[in-house]
């Protein structure tokens, strides 16, 4: 990597960046370390609508070349305008199904699962086509929002890469050559009693599946079942059963929790209740001036998270030490434990008064990452804060068949290597991707005679199998899974199977006969459903989305403080400790290749097609790591010019005798000493999306330090990598933007969160003011209740047919999404506190944008949305140029993806597909407000206050974004922009902005000493 | 030194400065009507369509209501194109063995669809919802003319911009009771702009001009 002479390459400085937080007074946020130290780079970045090489044009036949091309072409394009449109024909049904209405989509209730765990959601179909996903407000995981893995799971069902033909050896067959094959092979079997069949699933909570399964081993009872998951919940299940001796589910309700403490937990982030366990704790801090009560969340983690940007108070530290803090803890709520670490000590005090104040409204959440006995420390502590009822309740473990997933699949590879097993079933999952290293189960497969793999594509370990079948998503399928409580949901199919696939529950009954697996899951339901009027209460069953009184009922158990609570853990480690976490936006690989997930700016990192090493800025500058933003696209990469992103030193990490390769990544509250890695990355199989991004962090995963690891080297490479980031992209430059106070302070002067910025009067505009006598539509974004969860991006791109742009663009700043989360820091780069901050179309009432554009293509209603008219528009960008906010998204390539079938049948019919050279932005769904205003106008009434939701608002797990009519004084959003909190992003520019905040507020506990 | 240019010359000068003026605004006028015209709109053509299906025998001479095929004219943005069941309702029992009807019945036992032409296209980003329009007393025939006279269907508006504009700015000129919505042969009274005024007004009609209203 080299720069053109006489260009400067913009480093980061740290201390400069120390000299400027010193010399600033009152509050400073920033978002990455290149703005607060201020480089050239960044300055002029700043002030460009979209970054210098966005708007180059850098093919091989240059600018010039092209402009004389289509200087040409375009002299003769005039007359094209004079074609007539093509005849299209129309397509009606032969004979019409029941309640279908062309043009009026149909909802249907059904489940997505991750990890075995069910999210209950509502799918839009139109004329059969499943286009958009919703929560179902009746399920518990649900409540009506999701996470952005479920608003993917659209494009994942219509992924152009899918497996599409049941294969043996690489040769196209048909399901009954395979089922033939398998019975041949099930017949010695049969004598054996089934000795050499091995069955390896993903986490099972499918009660249909699991009694499918039973049932296959009633038949060969030598057989066995085996399950595996890569990002398993094992030490929560091990915790429960040293506490407890059985293995229990626990289960929280943060909307009864004064205060929080999580042990390395990341319960807003990852895991089955998170969409559910964001509401409730975010309905904890929906604060106003009359009621200024909030909870107040205290996070100890080894790594960054969601969970840990929204403490109020946040204690880094290295994995090995989360158990010490525990210990520490529990013995100052007066508990028999031993082996507390005397560090921080101050904190622990501090905080052990905060627990025990509340009487009970308090929980401890221990990490699946910790181990067994951290978990056991955190029901020790519920059980004697007096929590458990309150904010935490046991029950049974919710999977069918609760394992200990890893030593599952080691006795399986045990099995294999020891040519115990002839046929191996994989129903689901990648394990010879997903698998710790050490086991080699590449290799120890090798000796199974007849191996079967059901998977969603032919990934790596379809690879290893000799045959693959496809299987059909989690859309196309009748199944059942459980939520997080217990709650059952029998998924119906929107769509039949796109590619022939078949289920996990089609695969388990060819064993016997083939089965339909729509008779297979409603055979098992007519059993247990009960009732007088079966079929009515399935129809009931399917209507709902979930079966009532499911969920499982509360066990009574008592915690046995044992050995393991006095014997202290081993001392923490010297030298740096890796931490190995699912990505947050493709989960454990499975996702790897949806786009929309791969495009999906991390929540902290802001990366985007990559993993990363991550570490704390101290590690960074003791390693010599340089990190060279190419702001003004003037960089070269071994002679070759680029023009893209980031580029940062690759660290070589060495646990034992595994090394990975990555490029490292400063991420600033990132502790000291560690440095974490997501797995997922780095798939060889995984697509045409996924293939090669990244690199893979299953090579340093041991089964005996999943998690994490000690004794790591990390050492530079001497290579560079190019990283597409978007941490600084859309930067708007000004004063305020993120505001936010200590409850302390607003309790004192609810005002405070609007000193420092000011609000011209109305008068001072030359243009005419809008009259709104109708709706006047705007939107309230609360801060406080924000964590950064990403769905509504996510659910903004699918229902608003936002396409992929691909690493490359995102890293000349052209990505399309129309909503972003901004991640501020405010403090020191080593504990800073993380704020989040959507910014979408304002909607301003004086849009600076409209008076600029010259063919009228961006304009004001009536009802004061800022229109965007495609037809209209002819691409000069005045608009974004003149855009504060920089808000808006132009479509510098054809971005969308005209030709691939099955992405047709994905996009939302009641928005437009743009084209190349056309600029786009957020429209407050228009087409939502429309549908909702012919409804209410055909029924001869008013729209109620509520009744049109954005994507956005309504995937927000956090009730965060709120949208309505700020004309009705009496609408939930009028009400909440007249709260103290509200505050206008640069509304000092005059811009009367429709999108407004609800200010952050932090409950920090005042006695403990902060900075 | 003699003049370079005859006399003459003056006049053709000025004839050409007025004549090139003439001609560029002649010729703007002459592209707006040409895109105007239904060569380009397509209307009054009549469409050919796989089964030569008449408007003009079933709604002219039979009576059938548009809303036994069109059934979601009033419910949805679409009026709903029947499927070939709805053909066979009748068409099993008389004309069963017409070889005219011979697509619909091949549609009916191979479930294959019929493949109609569309006659009124809009682009693909205007979207317009037919049942906004009849529940407030826009009728049938107000956009798509006296069908039931029509033995293959054509266009009989321009269906362009400034089309949809005159009415969305002019409703009274326009709207009927919302009795006679589907009164194909309704004729707007000689006092048309005053009952539409009274009709407008007890509709609660505002229609809307602007841009998001059909393009989103």
């Amino acid at each position: 990597m080299s720069a053109e002479p006489g260009v400067p390459v913009v480093r980061v400085d740290l201390s400069g960046v120390r000299r400027r937080l010193d010399g600033t007074q009152g509050r400073t946020f920033w978002k990455s370390l290149e703005e607060l130290a201020e480089t050239p780079g960044f300055l002029e970045f700043l002030h460009r609508e979209f970054p210098e090489q966005a708007s180059e044009f850098d093919d091989p036949a240059g600018r010039r070349e092209f402009l004389r091309v289509m200087g040409a072409s375009l002299a003769l394009a005039g007359l094209t305008a004079c074609t007539k449109q093509p005849t299209e024909t129309i397509v009606p049904y032969v004979k019409a199904p029941e309640n279908v209405i062309p043009g009026r989509p149909l909802f249907f209730a059904t489940a997505v699962t991750e990890g075995g765990y069910a999210k209950g959601v509502l799918v839009e179909s139109h004329m059969g086509r499943p286009t958009k996903i919703e929560g179902n407000p009746d399920h518990p995981a649900s409540l009506g929002a999701t996470d952005a893995v479920t608003q993917a799971a659209i494009l994942g069902l219509y992924d152009p890469d899918r497996s599409k033909t049941l294969t043996s050896y690489g040769e196209i067959r048909s399901w009954t050559t395979f089922v033939d094959t398998l019975r041949a092979a099930l017949g010695p079997q049969r004598i054996s009693k089934g000795a050499g069949l091995r069955i390896l699933t993903e986490t099972v909570t499918s009660p249909t599946l699991a009694q499918q399964i039973k049932d296959l081993l009633a038949d060969y009872p030598e057989a066995r079942w085996h399950q595996y998951e890569p990002a398993a919940r094992d030490n929560a299940r091990a915790g429960g059963i040293l506490a407890f001796g059985e293995a229990v589910e626990a289960r929280y309700s943060f909307a009864n929790a004064d205060v929080v403490l999580s042990l390395d937990a990341d319960f807003l982030g990852t895991g089955p209740g998170a969409v559910r366990y964001i509401r409730d704790f975010a309905s904890r801090r929906k604060i106003t001036s009359e009621r200024p009560e909030m909870n107040r969340l205290y996070v100890v983690e080894s790594s960054i998270s969601v969970t840990g940007a929204s403490a109020d108070h946040r204690l880094p530290v290295r994995p090995s030490q989360v158990e010490g803090f525990a210990r520490a803890v529990a013995a100052g709520l007066a508990l028999a434990v031993e082996g507390g670490t005397a560090d921080h000590a101050d904190l622990v005090a501090a905080l052990v008064k905060d627990l025990k104040r509340t009487d009970g409204r308090s929980v401890v959440v221990a990490g699946d990452a910790q181990p067994p006995a951290v978990h056991a420390l955190a029901h020790a502590m519920n059980e004697k804060l007096g929590a458990v009822g309150k904010t935490v309740a046991y029950t049974a473990p919710v999977e069918a068949e609760s394992v200990d997933r890893l030593a599952s699949l080691k006795a399986l590879v045990a099995d294999m290597l020891a040519a115990k097993v002839q046929v191996l079933v994989v129903l689901g999952g990648n394990p010879v991707f997903t698998a710790p290293a050490d086991f080699g189960i590449a290799y120890a497969m090798e000796k199974v005679a007849l191996r079967v793999h059901l998977g969603l594509y032919d990934d790596e370990t379809a690879e290893r199998c000799h045959w693959h079948i496809p299987e059909a998503h989690s859309l196309e399928t009748w199944s059942d899974a459980r939520a997080f409580d217990g709650t059952v949901t029998v998924m119906q199919p929107l769509i039949a199977p796109l590619y022939g696939g078949k289920s996990a529950h089609e695969v388990v009954a060819a064993f016997r006969a083939d089965r339909s697996g729509h008779d297979v899951v409603k055979d098992y339901w007519r059993a247990h459903l009960g009732g007088v009027d079966t079929e009515r209460t399935w129809q009931r069953v399917l209507h709902d989305g979930v079966v009532a009184g499911t969920s499982f009922p509360e066990k009574n158990v008592t915690v046995k403080l044992g050995e393991w609570a006095r014997v202290a853990p081993p001392p923490p480690a010297k030298g740096v400790e890796v931490v190995l976490r699912p990505d947050p936006s493709i989960g454990d690989g499975r996702y790897a290749n949806n786009g929309w997930l791969q495009e999906l700016p991390k929540p902290l990192t802001k990366l985007t097609w990559d993993n990363a090493v991550l570490m704390s800025p101290a590690m960074a500058k003791a390693l010599g790591i340089v990190t060279t933003t190419n702001y003004d696209g003037r960089l070269e990469n071994g002679g070759k010019r680029i023009s893209t992103g980031t580029i940062s030193d690759v660290v070589k990490v060495k646990v034992e005798s595994r090394t990975i390769e990555g490029p490292a990544w400063v991420v600033p509250g990132h502790p000291e000493g560690v440095v974490t890695v997501h797995l997922g990355f780095g798939r060889t199989r995984a697509g045409r999306v996924g293939n090669g991004v990244g690199f893979n962090a299953y090579a340093l995963r041991a089964s005996t330090a999943l998690w994490s690891a000690t004794g790591v080297e990390v050492t530079k490479s001497g290579a560079t990598h190019l990283v597409a980031c978007t941490q600084d992209h859309w930067s708007m430059e000004g004063r305020n933007l993120m505001r936010a106070a200590s409850l302390e302070e607003f309790e004192k002067n609810p005002e405070i969160v609007h000193e420092g910025g000011e609000e011209p009067p109305a008068e001072l505009s030359m243009y005419p003011r809008h009259k709104y006598e109708g709706h006047a539509w705007g939107m309230s974004i609360d801060l406080n209740s924000c964590v950064g969860c990403n769905a509504c991006v996510t659910a903004c791109q699918s229902e608003n047919n936002i396409p992929v742009v691909g690493r490359d663009q995102v890293g000349r700043g052209r990505e399309m999404q129309w909503i972003r989360v901004d991640r501020y820091y405010e403090g020191p780069p080593e504990a800073p506190e993380t704020y989040h901050q959507p910014v979408l179309c304002m909607h301003c009432e004086n849009a600076p944008c409209e008076v600029v554009c010259p063919v009228a293509a961006t304009v004001h209603s009536d009802e004061g949305l800022n229109e965007m008219v495609y037809n209209r528009c002819v691409g000069t960008r005045y608009c974004s140029n003149n855009c504060p906010y920089k808000v808006r998204r132009f479509n510098f390539y054809l971005y969308q993806d005209w030709e691939t079938p099955s992405l047709k049948l994905m996009r939302n019919p009641d928005v437009t597909v743009r084209s190349r050279g056309v600029m786009e932005k957020c429209t407050y769904c228009v087409q939502r407000i429309n549908e909702k205003r012919i409804d209410s106008k055909n029924e001869g009434r008013e729209i109620k206050d509520g009744e049109i939701k954005t994507a956005c608002q309504q995937a927000c797990p956090a009730e965060a974004i709120i949208f309505g009519d700020v004309n009705d004084p009496e609408s939930r959003v009028s009400k909440l922009k007249a709260t103290p909190r509200n505050y206008g992003l640069l509304a000092e520019l005059n811009t009367r902005p429709r999108t407004s905040y609800l200010a952050s507020v932090k409950n920090y506990n005042p006695e403990i000493r902060r900075g | 030194m003699p003049q370079i240019f005859h006399h003459s010359t003056n006049s053709l000068s000025k004839f050409s400065v007025f004549g090139a003026l003439f001609l560029a605004v002649g010729g703007l006028w002459f592209l707006l009507e040409v895109n105007r015209s239904s060569y380009v709109t397509r209307a009054h053509e009549a469409r050919p369509q796989p089964v030569p299906f008449s408007h003009a025998h079933h709604v002219g001479g039979l009576g059938v209501d548009c809303r036994y095929c069109h059934t979601s004219v009033d419910k949805a943005a679409y009026a709903g194109i029947p499927p070939t069941q709805t053909c066979m309702n009748c068409h099993s029992q008389i004309w069963s063995q017409s070889p005219t009807l011979e697509p619909v019945r091949a549609s009916y036992k191979t479930d294959k669809s019929i493949e109609w032409t569309k006659v009124h296209d809009l682009p693909d980003f205007v979207y317009f919802n037919h049942s906004a329009h009849v529940n407030k007393g826009v009728g049938c025939s107000t956009c798509h003319g006296r069908v039931d006279k029509m033995p293959l269907v054509w266009q009989e508006k321009s269906l362009q911009m400034e089309w949809c504009l005159d009415c969305h700015r002019h409703p009274q000129r326009y709207v009927r009771p919302k009795t006679e919505v589907f009164n194909i042969a309704w004729e707007p009274p000689a006092d048309q702009e005053e009952k539409g005024r009274d009709l407008v007004k007890e509709y609660n009609i505002h229609p809307r001009t602007t841009c998001s209203t059909c393009h989103r």
